[in-house]
């Protein structure tokens, strides 16, 4: 290819690119969307074909957002969701990683666990509850023991499934070179496993807010799922709605940090040209 | 007969070994917390082989099966429908990003707000939970159909039906499936989740009974069952997926050979 060829072709690609970045029309029509939903929202409230008492129009719901937003007591209660997800984040990376890492590299070990993980992962977390009732006093520890859990499984597989993607031949160049263990797992090994951890702790991201705010709703641990269940519990429905819109947008900006994390760190791989839900 | 015994040796080797430990551990101790191996076993079939079975398993499955089996039908009809139009995609996109963002089981007391405490709701709250990983995926699926393979079947004038029959929907399959898999475990969760908030029956009800009448043996049974119906879901899928993703296997392996 001559040099203009790649100049132009350079040209067109980034043409295209400033071009998809700037949608008006996409945006115009997501709005639209947004827009309708709470229309359909406020009439069928307001007209009564759902009971206005159960489902409080969506006009008074907002207010009653942004009246949340300015009080102390709502930001306590998404610190405190937010501090029981990041623990439980964090003690599911500190045992997932290191584990998935060691197991993922010994092909022993991989097929003597095989049965084991292939057991304990499908148990949903929520069944250990009563237990973690049980065995703690202390309801930080007892959300941390169903976060970690739920959590743990999602990073660990992706971990393994990094570690078993790594190139052979990198490997036994490596080793060829006298990498100790430690020097292989930190530059051959980790470089190739980075994506698969991060998509991991992407969806581990998501489990375990959910996980949070079960934990609140059923044990009673202090957060904004403790605060939705109160607030249905003494009719406060309006602030019920609020309450539960607000898990959603702390959902949004978890999803949005973790996928910035992921661009940040991963700006050399090819996956984050091309990106697909997963 | 050797690869078979040592292939048994990998797979039974950690849990015997996990197993002895746990009730090697339980020996000494008299700790009320952890029931012991045979305790445990005694106890799952006492408990949940003979009426309860009837009275709270095969409800609970139910439920999950109904309403994941709305979830994944609706997901895959309103994704199919919305991943073929580009104007549809952008009206939906930022509310299903919302809906999705939201942890399912706050949908929980919504739910029992407006519909009433009753089956119909621990049906909507699992369908309500577990529609979105199928209805995103599918969409991501339908809009990655080749685009040749779409101007192939114009220009042979397939359309309609048939092109999202017979095109649409096999290219789609592996991603739509992809979705069904993170959509059964969130129907699990859900119908646990949902029981133990207002019922009178079911798994999620009796495990946080047996938890509050301290009667542990039973409750560790009950988590058993519950890592047993999620182990069973997840066999089950993996045999359904490999039938329907037969040629999808197929090629890959071909590929993966060259």
């Amino acid at each position: 290819m001559s040099d203009t060829t790649i100049t132009r072709t350079v040209a067109v690609a980034s043409a295209r690119r400033r071009r998809r970045k700037f949608r008006p029309r996409r945006m115009l029509l997501g709005a639209a969307g947004v827009l309708t939903f709470l229309l359909i929202w406020e009439i069928a409230s307001r007209t009564g074909i759902v009971d206005p008492t159960y489902l409080p129009p969506a006009s008074v719901v907002l207010v009653t957002m942004v009246q949340n937003a300015a009080l102390t007591g709502f930001w306590v209660a998404v610190g405190q969701t937010l501090t029981s997800w990041g623990l439980g984040m964090l003690l599911a990376l500190v045992l997932a990683l290191p584990l998935g890492i060691v197991i993922g590299l010994s092909p022993f070990l991989q097929k003597a666990t095989r049965t084991t993980i292939e057991f304990l992962r499908p148990i949903p977390s929520v069944g250990l509850i009563p237990l973690a009732v049980l065995i703690f006093a202390v309801p930080l520890q007892q959300s941390l023991l169903i976060i970690t859990y739920g959590a743990f499984w999602q990073i660990f597989i992706q971990v393994m499934y990094g570690v078993a993607d790594v190139d052979t031949v990198a490997m036994n160049t490596a080793r060829s070179f006298g990498f100790s263990w430690w020097q292989r797992v930190r530059d051959v090994v980790f470089p190739t496993m980075l994506p698969f951890l991060l998509t991991g702790v992407r969806l581990a991201a998501a489990v375990a807010l959910i996980l949070a705010v079960t934990a609140e709703l059923v044990i009673g641990t202090p957060g904004l799922g403790n605060q939705i269940a109160l607030s249905r519990n003494v009719g406060l429905y309006a602030s019920t709605y609020a309450l539960v819109l607000a898990t959603g947008l702390l959902g949004l900006v978890i999803n949005v940090g973790v996928r910035l994390l992921e661009r940040r760190l991963l700006g050399w791989h090819q996956s984050v040209r091309g990106e697909a839900i997963v | 007969m050797k690869k078979l015994l040592i292939a048994a040796a990998y797979a039974l080797g950690l849990p015997a070994i996990l197993i002895f430990l746990w009730w090697l551990l339980s020996l000494g101790t008299t700790s009320i917390f952890v029931p012991k191996p045979g305790e445990l076993v005694a106890e799952f079939f006492e408990t949940w082989v003979g009426e309860r079975f009837f009275s709270d398993v095969l409800p609970s499955l139910g439920r999950f099966a109904v309403g994941t089996g709305v979830a994944i039908v609706a997901g895959t009809l309103l994704g199919i429908l919305i991943g073929l139009s580009r104007d549809l995609r952008a009206f939906t996109e930022p509310i299903f990003e919302f809906f999705r963002a939201i942890p399912p089981p706050v949908l929980i007391p919504i739910f029992g707000l407006l519909i009433g405490v009753d089956d119909n709701m621990k049906v909507v709250v699992i369908a309500a939970g577990a529609i979105w990983p199928v209805l995103l995926n599918t969409i991501e699926g339908v809009r990655a159909t080749d685009s040749v393979q779409t101007e192939t079947s114009r220009s042979y004038g397939i359309h309609g039906f048939s092109r999202v029959r017979y095109q649409v929907l096999p290219s789609a399959a592996p991603q739509i499936l992809a979705g069904v898999r993170q959509a059964l475990p969130i129907g699990i969760i859900l119908m646990v989740i949902s029981e133990m908030f207002f019922s009178s029956s079911g798994l999620g009800f009796s495990i946080i009974q047996f938890q509050r009448r301290f009667a542990i043996p039973e409750m560790w049974s009950g988590i058993l069952m519950l890592g047993l119906i999620g182990i069973a879901v997840s066999v089950i899928f993996t045999f359904v997926e490999r039938r329907i993703l037969r040629w999808y296997y197929g090629l890959k392996d071909i590929e993966n050979a060259s």
